[in-house]
């Protein structure tokens, strides 16, 4: 590959990228993400490569090795419904199969392959109708507006060759050839993007205000430290089309005025680093980074710095602390980051999602763009959507769309029939959401209006099965572990509400504790530095605020409702379901359970250790939780 | 242990003895030796211009760097959001039966196995999810847990 030196040669490059890709019609396209991987898409991809290998079926699996007709097998960004996972496309058929293993590749080769012929055993069915073109018929996908995840599932995420083949750095050389600087940063802020990083800011204002200076250094840096439990969308759209994130950022270097970059990556995203630093090394090859890009005077470099596991780095000062090489401790706010942030040089910080959607906006203009979503809230948002729903995965609507329709239509409602209790939005600086809420549309303002922030994009939905003083305890003890220590309020406060959750859920507590945690939380919002300590007790504050009488029962009667305080509960086995098979005797760790065959048995709570094996396995659901 | 400076410093050139670049510069010694040592720390501090007691403040402020040896299988268990409402708990409690450790202990004693537990791995479609090396392993049960304690046990050998 040689390097383009100027627009034309650019024009053809992506012509020639584009025709070629045109010409494959054939394709194997194996889903990998991480969900799909862990679900074993590496052993399937594997294994196409050795069934092809032995077969007669013209195969390529790289771009430059083209031939006719044959079968290009990609591994290309995640497609969404990591519950059916490993996915995998085949073209022209535009058939998807689901929950694919090794076993089954030999199939699909000779099957479909060779003889275009459906393998329905591998099809999704759902209550009798079968769904082989996942994407355009599955009700998963039927809500959804997939613009920024467009490539992914449709594209290879390793070729810079096919991004650019359907239309990728588009946006680029156009906020390079046909845009001044201010024209593109004039364009973000008429889109009137919201930071999807969590706080909601308006990204345009950031642009405006590191463009205004005169500095000659300036960096832009891209905040891939998605430290939310429960969500993934960054990773998914940094390992799924790293190009359209670093498209992004090259349009805002140009906007800004800066020449130096680099993306910030949390160290449990291995895969995300892997595939960004190829897309990196490729767009160097092919003169899009480094010096002079396209025969002009813009030059950029982006350097990946990899984080080392600390939560509070996701918070803008602590991460530039942490990119300079120090302990990743927030500063005061004395400057802003857009006048004085890394090595003390104004910077532009968003994160992933933000960047992403930069291409599109500079491509499709900021009309369009604005004309998605709502009011106040433009654009898509993707959503990590898991917990106790049917249909898990990475979903992407337009802001507004309501939590039923997620929960519901996409999500497929709650395992095994279960009843919706909450959902848990915008990671631990976020908060409850009950039934009531069903109806809310998810934007930026009106999310806050009921206490808890849209945050990245985290959604973890909870059935009658959890209980939401646990969830509280379990958000306390995360916050107490990732706490950096630098504000007493925080690092002190949060354990203090966490021991008392603690003694709650241990059936230890009072009444006067709900007081006394508020005071808490206040002091602790209050008194803390940075964004993470003045939002760390929204969790609790949330579920009290919601689920107040889940507290009074285990502060006041000792139990736990949802049946999950191990302390507030035991086993009994109900005499009259009992058959006397004996199963639960024999599967007892610590021989708590005794009776004759075919008569009732009994527990002896004094030796129960409530593991539960006994009431998972018993065939008459004869053990009970009282 | 003992340490190669040979090794460290071929590290520092590849940062350009940047001090700036200390947590890469680390990550790439923990890389070799599976934790951060002491001496290994010390010269490489030296060398790059700032005191030992910064570097041991970086070192210590990252969940990811380790002061202690690590087992040749690095497992994390994934207690996040989504996996704990998936009873991340027992696939953990799983492991530290399956492994013969005690929970809280860090490594276990053939050196084989260190248990850590972290916040998300961002695989929460296969909750409850885990972690051994870089490879994640998702939709976990006890069952499973002990069969890939076992194939590891059988790779090792």
């Amino acid at each position: 590959m040689s390097k383009l030196k100027s627009l034309e040669e650019f024009k053809a490059y992506q012509q020639e990228a584009a025709e070629k890709l045109a010409k494959q019609t054939n394709k194997v396209l194996v889903c990998s993400g991480t969900g799909c991987m862990a679900a074993g898409a590496k052993a399937v991809y594997d294994k196409f490569v050795e069934v092809l290998s032995k077969s007669d079926v013209p195969f390529s699996v790289s771009w430059e090795d083209e031939k006719d007709g044959a079968f290009n097998l990609k591994k290309c960004g995640c497609m969404g419904c990591c519950a059916l996972g490993p996915l995998v496309r085949i073209d022209p058929l535009d058939v998807y199969y689901v929950h694919v293993t090794a076993a089954d590749v030999e199939e699909i080769v000779n099957k479909t392959l060779k003889n275009g012929e459906v393998v329905a055993r591998l099809v999704e069915y759902e209550d009798g109708v079968q769904y082989p073109h996942l994407t355009k018929d599955f009700p998963f996908y039927k809500k959804q507006s997939r613009y920024l995840m467009e490539h992914c599932g449709n594209i290879s995420s390793e070729s810079i060759e096919e991004y650019v083949a359907v239309g990728g750095y588009d946006g680029f050389v156009k906020a390079l050839f046909e845009m001044t600087p201010e024209e593109v940063v004039n364009e973000v802020d008429a889109s009137n993007l919201k930071g999807r990083g969590g706080a909601g800011f308006p990204a345009g204002k950031k642009w405006s205000q590191v463009a205004a200076h005169s500095e000659e250094v300036k960096y832009v840096v891209c905040n891939a430290d998605e430290g939310d439990p429960g969500a993934f969308m960054d990773c998914s759209v940094m390992e799924g089309d790293p190009h359209r994130m670093i498209e992004g950022m090259m349009i805002a270097a140009r906007a800004v005025g800066s020449k130096r970059g680099y993306i910030y990556c949390r160290a449990e995203y291995p895969l995300a680093v892997e595939r960004l630093t190829k897309a990196i090394e490729a767009d160097k090859a092919l003169g899009l980074l480094g010096d002079n890009i396209l025969g002009t005077d813009f030059s950029f470099e982006l350097t990946i710095s990899k984080g080392a596991g600390a939560f509070v780095c996701g918070e803008g000062s602590a991460l530039l602390k942490s990119i300079e090489g120090n302990r990743g401790q927030p500063r005061p706010k004395l400057h802003r980051t857009v006048d004085k942030g890394l090595f003390e040089a104004p910077t532009l910080l968003n994160n992933v999602e933000s960047y992403a959607n930069i291409p599109m906006i500079i491509t499709k203009g900021a009309k369009w763009f604005s004309g998605i979503g709502t009011e106040g809230s433009t654009g898509t948002k993707t959503f990590s959507l898991t917990g106790a729903i049917n249909r898990t995965g990475l979903i992407e609507v337009p802001f507004g769309t309501t939590l039923r329709e997620i929960v519901y239509d996409i999500g497929g409602g709650l395992k095994n029939g279960g009843e919706f209790k909450s959902v848990q939005i915008g990671g631990p600086s976020g908060g409850c959401l009950t039934k009531d809420h069903l109806d809310l549309p998810l934007d930026f303002d009106s999310v806050k209006k009921v206490g808890a922030i849209i945050g990245s994009g985290g959604l973890v939905v909870m059935g009658q099965d959890s209980c939401m003083v646990e969830i509280a305890r379990f958000f306390m003890n995360f916050c107490r572990e990732e706490s950096c220590g630098k504000c007493s309020a925080c690092r002190e406060g949060v354990p203090q509400i966490q021991e008392i959750l603690e003694r709650i859920t241990k059936g230890e507590g009072k009444e006067e504790d709900l007081d006394l945690m508020a005071e808490i939380a206040d002091t602790v919002k209050n008194c803390s530095l940075c964004g993470l300590g003045k939002t760390a007790t929204n969790p609790v504050m949330s579920t009290m605020r919601y689920f107040r009488d889940e507290y009074l029962a285990h502060v006041n009667d000792k139990k736990c409702p949802a049946g999950v305080c191990k302390s507030l509960f035991s086993y009994w086995v109900n005499p009259d379901k009992c058959i006397g098979c004996t199963k639960c005797a024999r599967n007892c760790p610590v021989d708590a359970i005794s009776g004759a065959v075919r008569q009732p048995h009994t527990i002896d709570t004094s030796k129960c250790i409530k593991c539960g094996t006994c009431a998972a396995g018993c065939p008459q659901n004869a053990i009970e939780e009282v | 242990m003992k340490v190669d400076f040979e090794l460290i410093d071929s590290i520092l050139k590849d940062h350009n003895y940047d001090a700036t670049q200390v947590i890469g510069i680390m990550q790439d010694i923990q890389k070799e030796y599976r934790y951060l040592p002491e001496e290994g720390l010390k010269y490489a501090a030296e060398k790059i211009g700032i005191s030992p007691a910064k570097i041991y403040g970086v070192a210590t402020f990252y969940g990811n760097f380790s002061l202690e040896a690590k087992g040749k299988y690095v497992v994390k268990c994934c207690n996040g959001t989504a996996c704990h409402v998936s009873r991340a708990d027992d696939v953990t409690n799983a492991m530290y039966e399956a492994v013969g450790m005690k929970p809280g202990q860090h490594t276990s004693e053939d050196g084989l196995f260190t248990i850590e537990r972290v916040s998300c791995l961002g695989a929460c479609g296969l909750a409850p999810t885990m972690m051994v090396n870089d490879v994640v392993h998702g939709k976990m049960t006890p069952e499973k847990v002990h069969d890939l304690v076992n194939s590891l046990r059988e790779e090792s050998r």
